[in-house]
């Protein structure tokens, strides 16, 4: 599907901030509010605009902090539908976060949240490696985040150190 | 000692302190100050740029380097130029790495200036040039672009200022302070008068990399011109580099190697980690200047349409990164809205009648600020004028 320039700028600012208000984006782009506003539900309704989310520093949250980790998946493809049934078995699990086919020493990268590692680890025991086509696993557990999903959480002094005036 | 005469000479003891001074020294001292007075960009260099330099301290690059910069930097810089801008200059002879723009600007004007010569500064302007041109020995004459042409300047407005000791004019596009931005059509006409009078361009073209509506125009581009043109441009704004003082001068031999005679007995060369910065910046692709100005481009948009809601009209910048809007409207002169907006507001602006006389009943406001901090301020200055 084909985007507009409008369009196209919308999904980036909305990307980048997704409370900005509509009105905002509206004088951003050179639209109307109306448009901005229309614009932004044919988005929504086509999916392109998935849903608006936030991220969140766990870590910092006492009794929250979870665990994350990523798990090397090899499967046996099968005739017909590929990878695509045995990665569906696996993201339909809630506590799958994210699924990709990766090229490379292993089939499917899957990553997971969990509470504690023995949480994680029940779960790639009982209900990972108990699925068929799953033929081996290889767990990481994460064990700090510096950057998620474009997000630095601890930026290094982050403030403006221009002069107040300048030419 | 007993002091019978001033020591200072006369030229600097006459020059003017800037009007920027007196705010920067009001707001300094003040909490909560939401700042659109400052002149460059809100964005840190990128990282990439970053390493480099470090790299090079740390391989132990730390000497001097040719006079007129590294040679492989200006060879970038040739490609740059002749990619982005259409020019064409030979790296080996026609370019020189300056310590900023400001440098280059200076080597350029005492180049070609002796004693009494006349120099054009278009105002409002950027408050260097004419203190430049007095410095190394020239006469700045202040013509005003007005607001009825948004800010573009007209060869008769120039006319009337022509002597028979004119030797150049100093040219600003994107501008600051107004943002105006020259294109192909009135970079001709101004090409031809140019020609008439038989004068060099000083087209100090430091805001290039962010031209938001249309293609920019390099003066050098103009038929004929090259060879009247002191070409200035640097990384400050469009890469986000202006603490690194780097910057470069492009024009034909015989004003290079006057330059480059200046450049060597007062500079030497400029910083060598902040040359192989330079390097990695255009050879980085164009990615992070490309994302800057997307970025830039959308705060305008917001930013001037605001200002023309709350009755400051505004006419839409061109370029650069300042909106210049009449405060006429609130009766208040350019030096009492910004003092009254700072200290009541806490929004530091810089009136326009520091940039020239035109600049009177406007004000610079520099939209290099992150999009909550532009919303905010709006908001006060909203509250501001509606009092």
């Amino acid at each position: 599907m084909k985007l507009s320039d409008k369009e196209l700028e919308v999904v980036e600012i909305l990307e980048k901030d997704a409370r900005i208000s509509a009105d905002d984006v509206a004088k951003m782009i050179g639209l109307s509010l109306q448009e901005t506003e229309e614009l932004i539900k044919k988005l929504e309704k086509e999916k392109v605009l998935v849903h608006y989310t936030t991220v969140v520093d766990w870590s910092k949250i006492d009794g929250h902090e979870g665990v994350t980790a990523m798990i090397d998946v090899k499967v046996t493809p099968k005739r017909g539908v590929g990878f695509d049934e045995v990665a569906e078995r696996i993201y339909r699990f809630k506590e799958v976060k994210s699924v990709y086919l990766m090229s490379g020493a292993y089939d499917l990268s899957v990553i997971i949240e969990g509470k504690s590692m023995n949480e994680v680890a029940r779960f790639v025991s009982n209900k990972l490696s108990t699925l068929d086509s799953v033929l081996s696993t290889t767990t990481h557990f994460i064990l700090k985040k510096y950057k998620h999903d474009g997000t630095i959480f601890e930026p290094l002094a982050d403030d403006d150190k221009r002069i107040v005036v300048s030419p | 000692m007993k002091q019978t005469k001033s020591y200072l000479a006369k030229t600097v003891e006459d020059l003017k302190p800037s009007g920027i001074r007196k705010f920067f020294d009001l707001a300094a001292g003040m909490e909560g100050v939401i700042s659109l007075g400052v002149g460059e960009p809100d964005f840190v260099t990128s990282w990439s740029a970053r390493e480099a330099a470090i790299l090079s301290l740390e391989q132990g690059y730390t000497s001097y380097t040719a006079n007129a910069g590294l040679l492989e930097l200006r060879n970038e810089v040739s490609s740059y130029m002749k990619k982005r801008f259409h020019v064409d200059y030979n790296p080996k002879s026609e370019i020189i790495i300056t310590v900023g723009a400001s440098q280059a600007l200076d080597i350029a004007l005492r180049a070609i200036l002796d004693p009494g010569d006349e120099v054009i500064v278009i105002e409002p302007s950027f408050v260097s040039y004419a203190p430049l041109v007095s410095l190394a020995g020239g006469k700045p004459v202040a013509v005003q672009a007005t607001e009825e042409y948004d800010f573009k300047i007209q060869t008769h407005q120039l006319e009337k200022a022509i002597t028979d000791r004119t030797k150049a004019i100093m040219l600003c596009s994107p501008n600051n302070p107004t943002g105006t931005m020259l294109g192909q059509k009135e970079l001709t006409e101004l090409a031809a008068f140019i020609e008439k009078h038989d004068l060099l361009v000083l087209s100090d073209e430091i805001y290039a990399e962010l031209a938001y509506d249309e293609p920019y125009v390099s003066f050098a581009a103009i038929e004929g011109m090259r060879q009247r043109t002191l070409l200035i441009n640097g990384f400050s704004k469009g890469f986000a580099m202006t603490g690194w003082r780097l910057g470069f001068v492009c024009a034909n031999e015989e004003l290079t190697a006057a330059m480059l005679k200046i450049h060597q007995y007062a500079m030497m060369c400029a910083p060598t980690m902040a040359q192989y910065a330079a390097l990695e910046a255009l050879k980085g692709g164009r990615e992070d200047v490309e994302d800057m100005k997307k970025s830039y481009r959308r705060r305008r948009n917001y930013f001037v349409q605001s200002l023309n809601e709350i009755g400051l009209s505004c006419h839409i910048p061109g370029g650069a990164f300042y909106a210049f809007p009449s405060i006429v409207s609130t009766g208040l002169s350019s030096e009492q809205f910004a003092e009254q907006l700072l200290i009541e507001e806490k929004v530091a602006v810089v009136p326009g009648n520091v940039f020239g006389s035109s600049g009177e009943g406007h004000i610079r406001c520099s939209y290099a600020s992150s999009m909550e901090h532009l919303q905010e301020a709006m908001k006060r200055i909203k509250r501001f004028v509606e009092k």
